[in-house]
């Protein structure tokens, strides 16, 4: 009876920290299929500090690191409202690519925002794959 | 005078004296609040980039607008997937301004007539209600920017309520 107990705790507890990994896993599987290969968390550190131009305002860029911050361990700020942004780095941020919907819909609206355009599959698993690091 | 008397009488007076006197809490509550933002969706997914506006401030039409064309959203896109737009749709018309029972938001209905606002800040009642506040404590104030930004001056926005007694305007203070 006690060592039932015990090793669903551990199979819970385990289960819950290997969430995170299977997240992100299943996530670049899903990316492969659709042909994305090999990825690159240097791609994925250029892709996030790159800057673009802002179509609206001249003169003026947009990046990632816009709202996000330039330290990823550190809370960022939405450039327009001014609302806070939690730290974008799982390092720090337990809740961090965790929910794959969530940031599925984050790619959509970010690289829209960022590139006027979707991500790739490949872009967005160099992305994954360097934001795990973090 | 027995002192039988004198308690009456003290009791008496003070009956009259309370009655008189107005119950400023509810009084207030019920001219300068509206029902908070409640639902866990909305406030996840709409308070993610800006203060989770409370229903009871735009009409049900203004709510349907907006998330009609979330892609657009005031020049940025917040696109959603359709069964949550639905479902904030949903819950944002049927606490609207015009179909609440309460105070404050069927006089928000009423001064916006038949038009459809998209921003709560440009309603003549909005207008109205912040003439008195001038550019450099907002717009030319850093830690405020917008009128937009509400919880930042309105210190219990976030409960629904604008209470005058309530604002404390960063950088220059009460408002009362």
């Amino acid at each position: 009876m006690k060592m039932n107990i015990l090793s669903l705790v551990l199979c819970t507890a385990l289960s819950v920290h290997i969430a995170s990994a299977d997240v992100v896993d299943d996530m670049l599987k899903t990316y492969q299929a659709a042909g994305a290969q090999n990825f690159s968390a240097d791609s994925g550190d250029r892709l996030w500090h790159q800057s673009h131009s802002d179509p609206g305002q001249a003169g003026k860029t947009r990046s990632c690191t816009t709202c996000h911050g330039e330290n990823l361990r550190t809370k960022g700020k939405h450039v327009r409202t001014g609302k806070v942004i939690e730290p974008m780095a799982p390092s720090v941020n337990k809740e961090r690519l965790t929910d794959p919907k969530f940031i599925e819909k984050w790619f959509r609206r970010n690289c829209k925002w960022v590139l006027d355009r979707e991500c790739t599959p490949q872009e967005k698993g160099d992305l994954l794959t360097y934001l795990r690091k973090q | 005078m027995t002192t039988l008397s004198r308690i009456l009488f003290a009791v008496g007076a003070a009956t009259m004296i309370l009655a008189g006197v107005p119950t400023m809490a509810d009084e207030d509550d019920a001219s300068s609040g509206v029902m908070p933002a409640t639902d866990k969706q909305y406030t996840d997914e709409c308070g993610a980039c800006h203060f989770a506006y409370p229903a009871g401030l735009l009409p049900a039409r203004s709510w349907e607008k907006l998330l009609s064309n979330l892609s657009d959203h005031f020049g940025e896109n917040a696109e959603l997937g359709a069964d949550v737009a639905q479902s904030l749709n949903a819950y944002l018309t049927k606490n609207a301004a015009d179909k609440v029972r309460n105070r404050l938001s069927q006089g928000i209905a009423r001064s916006i007539g038949r038009a459809t606002p998209l921003r709560i800040t440009e309603t003549a009642f909005f207008k109205r209600e912040h003439r008195e506040v001038p550019q450099r404590l907002v717009k030319d104030n850093p830690k405020v920017q917008s009128f937009s930004r509400c919880p930042v001056c309105h210190t219990r926005a976030a409960h629904g309520s604008f209470s005058e007694n309530e604002i404390d305007i960063p950088g220059y203070g009460r408002w009362d």
